[in-house]
Protein backbone atom coordinates (compact mmCIF):
# COMPACT_ATOMS: atom_id res chain seq x y z
CA UNK A 1 0.00 0.00 0.00
CA UNK A 2 1.17 3.79 -0.59
CA UNK A 3 2.23 5.52 2.43
CA UNK A 4 0.82 8.99 2.60
CA UNK A 5 2.39 12.11 2.21
CA UNK A 6 2.82 12.53 5.84
CA UNK A 7 3.83 9.45 6.28
CA UNK A 8 6.71 10.11 3.70
CA UNK A 9 7.58 13.39 5.26
CA UNK A 10 8.25 12.15 8.63
CA UNK A 11 10.49 9.27 7.53
CA UNK A 12 12.02 11.46 5.24
CA UNK A 13 12.63 13.74 8.08
CA UNK A 14 14.79 11.10 9.62
CA UNK A 15 17.22 10.81 6.78
CA UNK A 16 14.90 8.27 4.92
CA UNK A 17 16.38 9.48 1.18
CA UNK A 18 14.03 6.85 -0.58
CA UNK A 19 10.71 8.25 1.26
CA UNK A 20 12.03 11.48 -0.34
CA UNK A 21 12.41 10.28 -3.54
CA UNK A 22 8.71 8.90 -3.37
CA UNK A 23 7.30 12.37 -2.58
CA UNK A 24 9.39 13.44 -5.45
CA UNK A 25 7.69 10.91 -8.02
CA UNK A 26 4.51 11.65 -6.68
CA UNK A 27 4.14 15.25 -7.44
CA UNK A 28 6.68 15.79 -10.21
CA UNK A 29 4.65 15.53 -13.51
CA UNK A 30 1.85 18.04 -10.93
CA UNK A 31 4.70 20.48 -10.35
CA UNK A 32 6.24 19.87 -14.07
CA UNK A 33 2.75 20.95 -15.63
CA UNK A 34 3.03 24.17 -13.20
CA UNK A 35 6.07 25.06 -14.21
CA UNK A 36 5.23 24.24 -17.67
CA UNK A 37 2.34 26.76 -17.47
CA UNK A 38 3.84 29.45 -15.73
CA UNK A 39 6.86 29.97 -17.49
CA UNK A 40 5.90 28.51 -21.06
CA UNK A 41 9.40 27.04 -21.67
CA UNK A 42 10.65 23.83 -21.29
CA UNK A 43 14.42 24.57 -19.92
CA UNK A 44 13.20 27.16 -17.30
CA UNK A 45 10.54 24.72 -16.17
CA UNK A 46 12.72 22.41 -15.49
CA UNK A 47 15.26 24.51 -13.55
CA UNK A 48 12.19 25.24 -11.32
CA UNK A 49 11.14 21.67 -10.71
CA UNK A 50 14.82 21.31 -9.70
CA UNK A 51 14.99 24.10 -7.70
CA UNK A 52 11.69 23.94 -6.04
CA UNK A 53 12.33 20.20 -5.17
CA UNK A 54 15.58 21.51 -4.09
CA UNK A 55 13.87 23.74 -1.55
CA UNK A 56 11.31 20.76 -0.13
CA UNK A 57 14.43 18.84 0.51
CA UNK A 58 16.17 21.65 2.51
CA UNK A 59 13.34 23.13 3.83
CA UNK A 60 11.55 19.33 5.36
CA UNK A 61 12.86 19.44 8.96
CA UNK A 62 11.14 22.95 9.15
CA UNK A 63 8.04 21.45 7.87
CA UNK A 64 5.80 21.26 10.61
CA UNK A 65 3.14 20.73 8.70
CA UNK A 66 0.32 23.12 9.55
CA UNK A 67 -0.64 23.15 6.07
CA UNK A 68 -0.55 19.58 4.06
CA UNK A 69 2.51 18.88 2.39
CA UNK A 70 1.47 19.76 -1.18
CA UNK A 71 0.11 23.12 -0.36
CA UNK A 72 3.34 23.94 0.86
CA UNK A 73 5.21 22.40 -2.11
CA UNK A 74 2.80 24.34 -4.32
CA UNK A 75 3.62 27.09 -3.03
CA UNK A 76 7.17 26.71 -3.31
CA UNK A 77 6.78 25.75 -6.67
CA UNK A 78 5.03 28.96 -7.19
CA UNK A 79 7.49 31.24 -5.76
CA UNK A 80 9.87 29.55 -7.72
CA UNK A 81 8.51 30.56 -10.70
CA UNK A 82 7.28 33.87 -9.90
CA UNK A 83 11.00 34.64 -8.78
CA UNK A 84 12.09 33.58 -12.08
CA UNK A 85 9.47 35.46 -14.49
CA UNK A 86 10.46 39.00 -12.39
CA UNK A 87 13.88 38.20 -13.66
CA UNK A 88 12.07 38.07 -16.92
CA UNK A 89 12.39 41.23 -19.33
CA UNK A 90 9.35 40.08 -21.65
CA UNK A 91 6.42 39.98 -19.11
CA UNK A 92 3.18 41.24 -19.47
CA UNK A 93 2.62 44.30 -17.19
CA UNK A 94 1.17 43.15 -13.54
CA UNK A 95 -1.76 45.42 -14.35
CA UNK A 96 -4.75 43.11 -15.91
CA UNK A 97 -6.94 45.45 -18.73
CA UNK A 98 -9.64 43.37 -18.10
CA UNK A 99 -12.30 46.10 -19.64
CA UNK A 100 -10.50 45.02 -23.09
CA UNK A 101 -11.57 41.82 -23.18
CA UNK A 102 -15.15 42.32 -22.01
CA UNK A 103 -18.13 42.00 -24.58
CA UNK A 104 -19.12 44.85 -25.72
CA UNK A 105 -22.72 46.14 -24.89
CA UNK A 106 -25.45 47.30 -27.51
CA UNK A 107 -27.86 49.58 -25.29
CA UNK A 108 -28.69 47.34 -22.63
CA UNK A 109 -27.40 43.61 -23.52
CA UNK A 110 -23.79 42.24 -24.48
CA UNK A 111 -23.09 41.62 -27.58
CA UNK A 112 -22.11 38.20 -27.28
CA UNK A 113 -21.72 35.10 -29.84
CA UNK A 114 -21.89 31.27 -28.79
CA UNK A 115 -19.07 28.72 -29.12
CA UNK A 116 -19.45 25.97 -31.00
CA UNK A 117 -21.12 23.17 -28.93
CA UNK A 118 -18.54 20.68 -29.05
CA UNK A 119 -17.16 18.34 -26.75
CA UNK A 120 -13.94 19.71 -25.24
CA UNK A 121 -11.69 16.96 -26.90
CA UNK A 122 -13.29 17.99 -30.45
CA UNK A 123 -12.07 21.81 -29.49
CA UNK A 124 -9.00 21.11 -28.64
CA UNK A 125 -6.57 20.68 -31.44
CA UNK A 126 -2.77 21.61 -31.64
CA UNK A 127 -3.97 25.47 -32.75
CA UNK A 128 -6.63 25.74 -30.20
CA UNK A 129 -4.46 24.28 -27.06
CA UNK A 130 -1.64 27.06 -28.96
CA UNK A 131 -3.64 29.49 -28.23
CA UNK A 132 -4.89 29.25 -24.94
CA UNK A 133 -1.01 28.86 -24.01
CA UNK A 134 -0.51 32.44 -25.45
CA UNK A 135 -3.42 33.72 -23.85
CA UNK A 136 -2.53 32.33 -20.81
CA UNK A 137 1.30 33.78 -21.42
CA UNK A 138 -0.33 37.03 -21.92
CA UNK A 139 -2.05 37.01 -18.12
CA UNK A 140 0.42 39.09 -15.46
CA UNK A 141 2.16 36.37 -13.81
CA UNK A 142 -0.09 36.64 -10.05
CA UNK A 143 -3.14 36.42 -11.80
CA UNK A 144 -1.94 33.24 -14.07
CA UNK A 145 -1.04 31.47 -10.94
CA UNK A 146 -4.41 31.75 -9.35
CA UNK A 147 -5.88 30.25 -11.95
CA UNK A 148 -3.37 27.82 -12.62
CA UNK A 149 -3.78 26.72 -8.90
CA UNK A 150 -7.16 27.29 -8.68
CA UNK A 151 -8.87 26.02 -12.07
CA UNK A 152 -6.26 23.60 -13.68
CA UNK A 153 -4.55 22.10 -10.28
CA UNK A 154 -8.44 22.30 -8.62
CA UNK A 155 -6.46 23.90 -5.22
CA UNK A 156 -9.52 25.58 -2.58
CA UNK A 157 -9.37 29.07 -2.08
CA UNK A 158 -7.89 28.69 1.14
CA UNK A 159 -5.21 26.75 -0.73
CA UNK A 160 -4.87 28.75 -3.28
CA UNK A 161 -4.15 31.91 -1.12
CA UNK A 162 -2.13 30.00 1.43
CA UNK A 163 0.00 28.95 -1.57
CA UNK A 164 0.63 32.20 -2.83
CA UNK A 165 0.66 34.31 0.18
CA UNK A 166 -3.02 35.97 -0.59
CA UNK A 167 -6.05 36.74 1.18
CA UNK A 168 -9.26 34.51 0.04
CA UNK A 169 -11.06 37.75 -1.30
CA UNK A 170 -7.65 38.49 -3.54
CA UNK A 171 -7.80 34.76 -4.64
CA UNK A 172 -11.31 35.38 -5.81
CA UNK A 173 -11.00 38.79 -6.97
CA UNK A 174 -8.01 37.83 -9.43
CA UNK A 175 -9.43 34.08 -10.10
CA UNK A 176 -12.65 36.07 -11.53
CA UNK A 177 -10.82 38.25 -13.65
CA UNK A 178 -8.52 35.84 -14.91
CA UNK A 179 -11.04 33.82 -16.25
CA UNK A 180 -13.15 36.67 -17.43
CA UNK A 181 -10.23 37.94 -19.44
CA UNK A 182 -9.05 34.57 -20.87
CA UNK A 183 -12.52 34.02 -22.04
CA UNK A 184 -12.19 37.36 -24.03
CA UNK A 185 -8.68 36.78 -25.29
CA UNK A 186 -10.12 33.27 -26.84
CA UNK A 187 -13.51 33.96 -27.73
CA UNK A 188 -13.19 35.30 -31.38
CA UNK A 189 -10.98 32.46 -32.20
CA UNK A 190 -13.49 29.57 -31.25
CA UNK A 191 -16.53 31.55 -31.91
CA UNK A 192 -14.83 32.15 -35.83
CA UNK A 193 -14.16 27.69 -34.90
CA UNK A 194 -17.24 27.05 -37.23
CA UNK A 195 -21.12 26.99 -34.88
CA UNK A 196 -23.57 24.53 -35.44
CA UNK A 197 -25.60 27.45 -34.94
CA UNK A 198 -27.42 25.24 -31.58
CA UNK A 199 -28.38 27.03 -28.88
CA UNK A 200 -26.32 26.12 -25.94
CA UNK A 201 -28.10 24.72 -22.85
CA UNK A 202 -29.68 26.11 -20.25
CA UNK A 203 -27.13 25.37 -16.95
CA UNK A 204 -28.87 25.49 -13.40
CA UNK A 205 -26.57 25.73 -10.08
CA UNK A 206 -28.72 27.42 -7.17
CA UNK A 207 -29.11 25.59 -4.45
CA UNK A 208 -32.32 25.42 -2.82
CA UNK A 209 -32.96 28.69 -0.68
CA UNK B 1 -30.17 42.79 -12.34
CA UNK B 2 -28.63 43.97 -15.26
CA UNK B 3 -26.10 42.50 -17.18
CA UNK B 4 -23.02 44.11 -16.18
CA UNK B 5 -24.15 43.45 -12.45
CA UNK B 6 -24.38 39.61 -13.38
CA UNK B 7 -20.88 39.85 -14.88
CA UNK B 8 -18.87 40.62 -11.13
CA UNK B 9 -20.87 37.27 -9.86
CA UNK B 10 -20.04 34.75 -12.62
CA UNK B 11 -17.49 33.34 -11.06
CA UNK B 12 -18.70 32.90 -7.46
CA UNK B 13 -21.99 31.53 -9.40
CA UNK B 14 -19.93 29.39 -11.42
CA UNK B 15 -18.19 27.82 -7.78
CA UNK B 16 -21.21 27.44 -6.48
CA UNK B 17 -20.69 30.34 -4.04
CA UNK B 18 -23.13 32.88 -4.48
CA UNK B 19 -26.33 33.11 -1.74
CA UNK B 20 -29.22 31.86 -2.74
CA UNK B 21 -31.38 34.57 -3.52
CA UNK B 22 -28.61 36.12 -6.05
CA UNK B 23 -28.31 32.97 -7.25
CA UNK B 24 -32.09 32.73 -7.93
CA UNK B 25 -32.06 35.99 -9.23
CA UNK B 26 -29.29 36.00 -11.76
CA UNK B 27 -31.04 32.57 -13.20
CA UNK B 28 -34.48 34.07 -13.42
CA UNK B 29 -31.96 36.88 -15.54
CA UNK B 30 -30.95 34.21 -17.64
CA UNK B 31 -33.59 33.07 -18.99
CA UNK B 32 -34.65 36.29 -20.46
CA UNK B 33 -31.02 37.21 -21.81
CA UNK B 34 -29.52 34.99 -23.92
CA UNK B 35 -26.18 36.78 -24.19
CA UNK B 36 -26.10 36.71 -20.60
CA UNK B 37 -26.38 32.70 -20.95
CA UNK B 38 -23.88 32.33 -23.69
CA UNK B 39 -21.42 34.30 -21.65
CA UNK B 40 -21.70 32.21 -18.70
CA UNK B 41 -21.25 29.14 -20.84
CA UNK B 42 -18.61 30.18 -22.77
CA UNK B 43 -16.69 31.02 -19.06
CA UNK B 44 -17.41 28.16 -17.70
CA UNK B 45 -15.84 26.04 -21.30
CA UNK B 46 -12.90 28.21 -21.15
CA UNK B 47 -12.24 26.55 -17.51
CA UNK B 48 -12.95 23.10 -18.49
CA UNK B 49 -11.11 23.96 -21.43
CA UNK B 50 -8.16 24.19 -19.47
CA UNK B 51 -8.49 21.36 -17.50
CA UNK B 52 -8.41 18.97 -20.09
CA UNK B 53 -5.69 20.89 -22.26
CA UNK B 54 -2.91 20.33 -19.45
CA UNK B 55 -2.19 17.18 -19.65
CA UNK B 56 1.59 16.69 -20.87
CA UNK B 57 3.35 14.05 -19.36
CA UNK B 58 6.58 15.22 -17.59
CA UNK B 59 9.34 13.94 -19.61
CA UNK B 60 11.46 10.84 -19.23
CA UNK B 61 14.75 12.57 -19.31
CA UNK B 62 13.23 15.75 -17.16
CA UNK B 63 12.57 13.03 -14.59
CA UNK B 64 16.10 11.49 -14.86
CA UNK B 65 18.01 14.61 -14.45
CA UNK B 66 15.81 15.74 -11.52
CA UNK B 67 16.91 12.43 -9.94
CA UNK B 68 20.47 12.74 -10.52
CA UNK B 69 20.47 16.80 -9.48
CA UNK B 70 18.86 16.07 -5.90
CA UNK B 71 20.50 12.90 -5.41
CA UNK B 72 23.74 15.24 -6.23
CA UNK B 73 22.78 17.70 -3.98
CA UNK B 74 21.85 14.62 -1.03
CA UNK B 75 25.25 13.32 -1.19
CA UNK B 76 26.59 16.48 -1.24
CA UNK B 77 24.61 16.89 2.06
Amino acid sequence: MDLSDQALVEKAKTGDYQAFEALVNRYEGKVYRLAMRMLRNQEDAEDALQEAFLQVYRGLKGFEGRSSFSTWLFRLATNVCLMKIRHRETEPAPLLPLEDYLPRHEEEHPYIQDWPDKPEEVLLNKESRQKMLQALERLPAEYRAVFILRDVEGFSNAETGEALGISVAAVKSRLHRARLTLRGMLSSYFEKMGNGGEKSSSSRGCEES
Amino acid sequence: MKCKEILDQLSEYIDGELAPELCQDLERHMEDCHPCLVFVNTLKKTITLYKYASSEPLPKEVHLRLHDYLKKKFQDG
